[in-house]
């Protein structure tokens, strides 16, 4: 099976340390993964501020980069979503304004084929236990595009549960969105930040060292507020918890 | 009307606002989540909802022909009105007629969204809200913040104070050291309106449904107050949006069951009154329906736009909605707030206007919305539909001809930089040059940025940035193999 990573623009940049990550966990479990050079953003910050024609031939970019995989694994659920749930709709949407099958037709080869990492783990790879040591307290924020786009259910708390070491805590409201939202954080800002302060109170209140989700742009929003709301609390990408190993402690 | 953020900035700072926002949708969100689950067939009823909605809204020509003809027969009259104006025109002439000058009301979006108190009040006509948070709305002088519960935004403390400052004003005065328990109020409000509904000769209402086979409307209602406006008076007014019609009698079935779980979490409404036209003796001697468009056939002809008319006004939305949480119902500046106010407004109005053009971008599309729509209305898809049309512009129906909409002002700068990125994520070579650049910079970033970025890092802290980018490492290491089960040398 060939296998690709597909990182994100925002982890290549800013969390490089998730895509490690990835590597280092799939290689342990057996994948040969490989990351085309080539790739570069989904379009869902155009996509989603309402720019559909610049995220247009992004996604085609996508598709020739990532068409010739057999599976293509991402460590975000909003980009997972934007591959699955949103490319299709844009080569409909093409094809109702009269520009024919022709999107439609070069995105539908990745549609199937991306994963989120934690469903890839557990629905293809058909593992919970990743062999992991993590000696930390973790509440886990289920994300909204995982959540409700993607419906990843319990597949990362089954393999946080298997985490030796580990110890969850149920977040208090986790299912509410941490007010990240993409340019929503900037656009309302005053709302988006009492969203994610409201987020942050939730998570300290579980006394967990490590709040964990799995995409990191909203731990990009939280770790941010968390800093500023002085927590001592540390906002970590489930890679990087699936990852660590008793040898390299985290 | 400022622009969401704006108006939202003032209510999130407003902690007695935030407390009785946070703690009136958190209880009726949880109560929602148990009534919802006690219906084992919950999926098949929110797409038989949806699918009656979307049918009969494609056929919606039909229906309402049928719907006129079917109210005529049993007694009825029915006005058309494409507009506010003329919806106002068409009441405000009927109420003149029967020669009185005040109407008792049933809680009604419709007539709050064309204004007709304020119409009723300029011709000298006093309109009394009878539904309780209404009344509470309209006492303080207030505006709606909730659809379903228009005070939601009002602790007991502040309703007892209005009570007891405004009642006189308007009728029976508060009783003597009224307190805030919710019996008491209760109580004032309950003798404070009987007297309106005992004296009203005239009663305007709109309605949840209407349906097309039989010529019957349909009011929902919790209090009863509703009820006695609809059979006290002599004249009955309905002012009614077109999209609240159904084919048939059976077609309700759905929807008594899906509203008011979905609304206030109880299993049947209390109150469910049914009018047919008028009755020989019973209820009131005229009826007079007003079927308004205002923007709904525009909608109509917006084919990703249009699923916002299978709308039933629940407010389940509202109610799960983080962004509706802190920022209240009034930042919306529209009498529908909230998520589908998000939709529909900036449809019904058009995005031309500031306020209109922010709505679409009052939310973190977070889908919280669409999982509890009872009718499934895709709440995120329509949100960045519309943020299309502020943004790039485009074709939009107003006023029954096909017209293209220039790009909203103010988003030049963000067009650009949207342009930008598309043009660097094009090539590879582009996005590396600049990630290395960021790199090597990365000692001199700001921890707070200029510009758009200021608001987000007055809050945030910025992550820093790596030493390295994914990608450099992964050349550098041959795709890590180096580092395959041994130690990562990179950090
Ligand atoms: S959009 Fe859906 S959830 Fe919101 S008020 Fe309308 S029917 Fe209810």
């Amino acid at each position: 099976m060939r296998v690709a990573l597909f990182l994100t623009c925002v982890n290549d940049t800013l969390y490089p340390d998730t895509g490690r990550a990835v590597v280092k966990l799939l290689t342990k479990l057996g994948v040969d993964v490989d990351f085309p050079m080539a790739q570069t953003c989904c379009g869902q910050a155009h996509y989603n501020t309402g720019y559909r024609h610049e995220a247009e031939p992004l996604a085609r970019h996508f598709s020739d980069v990532f068409g010739g995989y057999d599976a293509i694994v991402t460590p975000s659920g909003s980009c997972g979503a934007m591959v699955r749930e949103l490319y299709p709709r844009m080569g409909e949407r093409a094809r109702a304004e009269g520009r024919g099958d022709g999107l439609a037709t070069a995105l539908a080869p990745v549609v199937p084929k991306t994963y989120e990492l934690t469903e890839f783990l557990v629905d293809v790879l058909k593992v919970t236990d990743v062999g992991a040591y993590y000696p930390h307290t973790v509440t886990y924020h289920p994300t909204c595009h995982g959540l409700r786009s993607l419906g990843l259910g319990d597949r990362p708390r089954r393999l946080l549960q298997a985490v030796r070491g580990l110890e969850l805590k149920e977040l208090p409201g986790a299912d509410e969105c941490c007010g990240f939202g993409g340019t929503f954080a900037l656009k309302n800002s005053d709302v988006s930040a009492a969203m994610g302060a409201d987020k942050v109170r939730n998570a300290e209140s579980t006394g967990a060292d490590v709040l964990c989700a799995a995409d990191n742009s909203c731990l990009m929003h939280i770790g941010g507020t968390m800093t500023r709301l002085r927590t001592g609390m540390r906002p970590v990408h489930i890679a990087e918890i699936l990852a660590s190993t008793e040898e390299e402690r985290a | 009307m400022p622009a969401f953020p704006e108006a939202a900035h003032e209510a999130v700072h407003n902690q007695t606002l935030r407390g009785n926002l946070r703690h009136a949708t958190h209880t009726i969100r949880a109560k929602r989540a148990n009534a919802v689950a006690e219906v084992s067939d919950w999926a098949e009823l929110r797409e038989a909802g949806k699918q009656i909605k979307d049918h009969t809204l494609r056929h919606l020509d039909r229906y309402l022909v049928q719907l006129e003809e079917s109210v005529t027969a049993a007694g009825g009259t029915v006005h058309w009105a494409a507009d506010a104006d003329e919806a106002n025109r068409i009441v405000t002439s009927l109420v003149k007629a029967t020669g009185e000058s005040e109407v008792v009301k049933v809680k009604s979006m419709a007539t709050q969204e064309i204004g007709l108190n304020e119409a009723l009040e300029a011709e000298g006509v006093n309109a009394y809200e009878t539904d309780l948070a209404e009344l509470i709305v309209q006492l303080g002088k207030d505006r709606p913040s909730h659809i379903l519960v228009p005070a939601i935004h009002r602790n007991r403390g502040e309703i007892r104070e209005i009570f007891a400052r405004e009642m006189s004003e308007w009728g029976r005065p508060a009783p003597e050291g009224l307190t805030d328990t919710p019996a008491e109020l209760a109580d004032a409000a309950r003798l404070h309106l009987r007297e309106k509904f005992l004296r009203a000769k005239v009663g305007v209402s709109g309605a949840n449904f209407m349906v097309a086979e039989t010529g019957t409307l349909v009011v929902v209602e919790s209090e009863g107050n509703g009820r006695m406006c609809l059979t006290l008076p002599e004249t009955l007014i309905s002012v009614v949006g077109i999209e609240k019609i159904v084919p048939t009698w059976q077609d309700l079935e759905v929807f008594l069951q899906t509203l008011p779980r979905s609304s206030t979490a109880e299993r049947m409404n209390p109150y469910t009154s049914m009018w047919t036209g008028t009755t020989d003796e019973d209820g009131p001697r005229a009826f007079h329906l007003v079927l308004i468009d205002n923007g709904r056939t525009d909608t109509l002809a917006d084919e990703v736009g249009r699923q916002a008319l299978r709308c039933i006004r629940c407010s389940a939305c509202l109610n799960v909605c983080p962004v509706y949480e802190r920022a209240g119902g009034h930042a919306y500046g529209s009498v529908y707030p909230g998520p589908i106010g998000a939709i529909l407004s900036p449809q019904l109005r058009g995005t031309e206007s500031e306020i209109d053009a922010s709505l679409p971008y009052a939310s973190s599309l977070c889908g919280a919305c669409y999982e509890v729509c009872p009718v499934a209305i895709d709440i995120p898809e329509v949100l960045v539909h519309l943020r299309e049309r502020v943004v790039q512009g485009g074709a939009v129906t107003r006023e029954g001809a096909k017209v293209v909409l220039k790009p909203a002002k103010g988003h030049a700068a963000e067009r650009a930089a949207m342009r930008a990125a598309r043009w660097a994520f094009g090539r590879p070579g582009v996005l590396r040059t600049g990630q290395r650049l960021a790199s090597r910079t990365r000692r001199f970033h700001p921890r707070t940025l200029p510009g758009p970025g200021r608001a987000w890092s007055e809050t945030r802290s910025l992550p820093a940035v790596p030493a390295e980018p994914f990608r450099d490492w992964w050349q550098r290491t041959k795709g890590g193999q180096e580092t395959r089960g041994g130690k990562d040398t990179s950090k």
